[in-house]
């Protein structure tokens, strides 16, 4: 459906802003559609095509009721693809619309340009529909509920996969047919014989072997470290069926693919929302929709006291950085100066904000960005805090302390705030058990969840699978037969990471 | 686009119907079930599906933003959504019958059928003009036309004659004509507290949902008592509260006459349920409504069924005087009711005759 006139001009206008300050982009389409079609939209994930599943029409049903009761209402969705796509909502003022092709044009150049982004497929919307065709045959084949089934069990475990996969080079070869390499003799100094037990020391040449030993114990181990993406391992040795196989191959590709979008929630939404008010009012508002943008912009922006609006705290941020940077207050000089009067008027004319904002644009995830640049200035001016859990359902206000503060959101930012978990043997015990290892941070994970995440493995994987983790303080061992589930205390081992 | 959503939305609200089924039993004592209960639909809550994923305990720290000192509330959490699956009473009934193993229930009297309604679905090659079916006439005519040649693709006039002519005819729909209708009986004196009408109140949920899934047209009669009988509506019969006396008889007598002037056995499928806590006034009263059940009353019901709702210790004993004269008797069902857990086998117990 091509774009009616009048947003078709819009666009063009907001094109040619969006360029003139700097952005890049793949071409953005945009199509109108109805509150209908854009709840279903987000269910699938902006995409127009998925695999068959429940999940979708269970989120496709709480969008619809809550549009219905009015309590929501998107108002745009765009999605990481060249060309990219946007969606408007029918029926929408002028000025709303407007606002999201600004604000979308702000997405758009955060997809191209992020190096989070760098490795996700552009070509997505083919592959997801190429995706739900093959669901779709091997339900066809196989019986649907078989295949959802088994769908199930690898969703409930989708986020098993390595965040920093963006920065490690290519996994390494599965397997090698060479010859075993000779093993590496000791290394010794040559020397008089005489002289020899001084030259090398037999207690340095023990510790030498001892080394030595513990790498080929470690070779023996499968995997040789610590595998973070546990469900590339289940792909490649898992004993699957075919269709198993590919199931779980396009679960894990969807999950990579939408990785960086979790990873970069706050920087994204605030990039955008620092370019529409750029782009609307330095060059696209008329005088008689100031106040209908102002409203709208406010509402996106706001904040209510339990929750932490990403919009909000992202769009401020960038400000912040732009800010700063323009007035030269970073670098060695402006830590060491503790005068506040000096500070606050502190203005060097640097004017590398611009610059810099684009730099972090470019090489930040939420983690970094809130690591490096939220200031303790930055928590006072927007009076952030961390909440302690309350009475049951509510919260109350803990701390101010930035160190707190700060803490707190990394936690909630790092690894979008899911535990990290790894899998150190695939022979467990000799039984050919799964082992895997939460590192656990001063937060226990949620046990039922956690024992039914353990038997959608054992789905996958076929025999008993166990996970190492820290309840209470105390270090435990879950386990999963397929049937029941086990715990048993650990004696002595150091599973937390924090003590460890 | 929307299709697909479609087919996604009916296998999810499959699995959830899927699991109120299997969770049909918990749901039948929930007596907010019928708190909610439409005019034909029931929404009964379920839990919030979802896929489980190794995730962090929740009620940990986070982070918010405004004023407010350290220590003062920093608003609500985000809610738990609940979903609510909707069924009519049909499905409704067709689960409990599922659940609860119970037998259809074979409508006495007459297999006399009924064909008062009918649809327009056939067609003929007669009937009156107003009922002409224009598309099929003309269908009929352009196949005469091009069968013999006559079509001319570039002059195309089609006239319709006389054996064209096709009309919609009216099909009669054949269903049996069978109604019913339940008497409700309540024992109100002071002896029967709220959570014993909440009881009453969910077995007759259940039991009007079953018997009326069972025949065309349900009626019914809700009889209070307490030493005299009345009639009320659906509302008072769960709300009013007496605090006198207790003369069983009394709301016997009162059924009896509602019945033989208004229901005549041989047109209608009778059934009464009586609840109350088991005390009567006197022996000589039980033995009366012993007397008065198996001569004016039983002749004429498909079903009579006492559900003896007990309080806290209080124990009457109108459950074994009716024990001691109709067990085994295939129109009697009796079932003690001393707390919510005993409503499902109750409900068997009334439900499972078949009658």
């Amino acid at each position: 459906m091509s774009l009616p006139l009048d947003l078709a001009q819009a666009q063009e206008r907001i094109e040619a802003y969006a360029r003139e300050f700097g952005l890049s982009f793949f071409q953005v389409n945009f199509e109108v559609v109805d509150y209908r079609q854009m709840n279903a939209l987000a269910a699938y994930g902006g995409f127009p095509t998925r695999y068959p599943h429940w999940r979708f029409g269970m989120e496709f049903q709480q969008l619809a009721k809550s549009y219905e009761y009015g309590l929501h209402k998107i108002y745009e969705m765009v999605i990481n693809n060249d060309p990219t796509y946007a969606y408007l909502l029918e029926g929408n003022a002028l000025v709303d619309q407007k606002l999201v092709m600004a604000h979308v044009y702000g997405h758009a150049d955060f997809f191209r340009n992020n190096v989070y982004f760098a490795h996700t497929d552009r070509r997505m919307v083919d592959a997801m529909a190429n995706h739900s065709t093959r669901v779709r045959r091997h339900q066809e084949r196989h019986g649907t509920e078989i295949v959802e089934k088994f769908l199930d069990a690898c969703l409930s475990v989708e986020d098993l996969i390595d965040p920093g996969s963006v920065f490690r080079p290519a996994k390494r070869p599965t397997a090698t047919d060479e010859e075993e390499a000779p093993e590496p003799a000791l290394a010794r100094l040559p020397a008089k014989s005489y002289l020899d037990r001084y030259v090398n020391p037999p207690d340095y040449l023990a510790e030498q072997r001892q080394r030595l030993q513990k790498e080929k114990d470690q070779s023996k181990r499968f995997p040789p470290a610590p595998e973070r993406d546990v469900l590339g391992f289940l792909l490649h040795h898992a004993p699957l069926e075919n269709w198993e196989r590919d199931v779980l191959s396009i679960v894990r590709e969807e999950s990579y693919y939408f990785l960086p979008q979790r990873q970069t929630k706050v920087m994204n939404e605030g990039w955008a929302s620092y370019w529409h008010s750029i782009i609307m009012t330095r060059r696209c508002l008329q005088d008689s929709e100031v106040i209908d943008y102002a409203d709208h912009h406010s509402g996106t922006v706001a904040v209510s006291p339990g929750r932490l609006n990403p919009y909000k705290l992202g769009l401020e941020l960038f400000r912040d950085i732009k800010r700063r940077f323009d007035r030269g207050q970073f670098g060695p000089e402006w830590d060491a100066c503790d005068d506040m009067g000096e500070r606050v008027r502190w203005d060097k004319k640097a004017g590398l904000g611009t610059e810099k904002v684009f730099e972090v644009r470019r090489l930040h995830s939420d983690a970094t960005f809130l690591d490096e640049f939220l200031t303790q200035d930055f928590c006072a001016d927007q009076n952030l805090f961390v909440t302690n859990p309350g009475k049951p359902g509510e919260s109350v206000i803990g701390s101010r302390d930035f160190g707190e503060i700060k803490q707190a959101l990394l936690f909630q930012f790092t690894n979008g705030g899911r535990p990290a978990i790894d899998l150190v043997d695939a022979n467990h015990a000799n039984r050919s058990e799964l082992l895997l290892q939460h590192r656990h941070v001063g937060v226990d994970l949620r046990l039922d969840w956690a024992r039914e995440a353990l038997g959608s493995l054992v789905r996958i994987w076929k025999r008993p699978v166990r996970l190492r983790t820290v309840l209470r303080g105390r270090p435990v061992l879950l386990g999963h037969d397929g049937e029941n589930t086990t715990q048993e205390d650990v004696e002595g081992a150091a599973v937390d990471a924090r003590r460890s | 686009m929307s299709t697909r959503i479609e087919s996604d939305l009916h296998r999810f609200r499959q699995i959830v119907r899927g699991k109120v089924r299997d969770e049909l039993r918990r749901h039948l004592g929930q007596e907010e079930l019928f708190g909610r209960a439409g005019k034909r639909i029931v929404s009964i809550p379920v839990p919030h599906l979802d896929l489980p994923h190794f995730v962090h305990d929740p009620g940990g720290q986070g982070v918010g933003q405004g004023e407010g000192e350290p220590g003062s509330g920093a608003g609500n959490q985000p809610g738990q959504h609940i979903l609510e699956a909707e069924f009519t009473v049909e499905e409704l009934a067709r689960m409990l019958g599922e659940a609860l193993e119970l037998p259809r229930i074979q409508p006495k009297g007459r297999e006399e059928v009924d064909a008062r309604t009918g649809r327009y679905t056939g067609v003929a090659t007669v009937g009156p003009e107003s009922l002409r079916h224009f598309k099929r006439s003309y269908r009929q005519a352009l196949r005469r036309l091009i069968a013999s040649g006559a079509y001319d693709p570039s002059q195309p006039r089609v006239p319709i004659v006389r054996q064209d002519r096709r009309y919609r005819i009216w099909k009669p729909v054949h269903s049996p004509r069978a109604n019913a209708v339940i008497v409700y009986v309540m024992d109100v004196s002071g002896s029967m507290g709220t959570e014993q009408k909440e009881i009453v109140r969910t077995e007759s949920f259940w039991i009007d949902a079953w018997i009326r899934a069972h025949y065309q047209g349900l009626r019914t009669v809700y009889v209070v008592h307490d030493a005299a009988a009345k009639e009320v509506d659906r509302d008072t019969f769960f709300r009013i509260r007496e605090s006198g006396g207790t003369v069983i008889s009394s709301a016997y007598d009162l059924t009896a006459r509602i019945v033989e002037e208004r229901f005549p056995p041989i047109d209608w499928n009778l059934y009464l349920f009586q609840f109350s806590d088991g005390e009567n006034y006197s022996r000589q009263d039980t033995e009366k409504c012993l007397d008065m059940l198996t001569n004016r009353m039983l002749p004429a019901l498909n079903l009579f069924g006492y559900g003896q709702v007990e309080s806290h210790g209080t124990r009457g004993d109108f459950y074994d005087a009716l024990e001691a004269r109709f067990r085994g008797h295939e129109r009697v069902a009796l079932s003690r009711i001393p707390d919510r857990d005993a409503i499902v086998p109750s409900i068997k117990t009334f439900l499972g005759r078949g009658k």
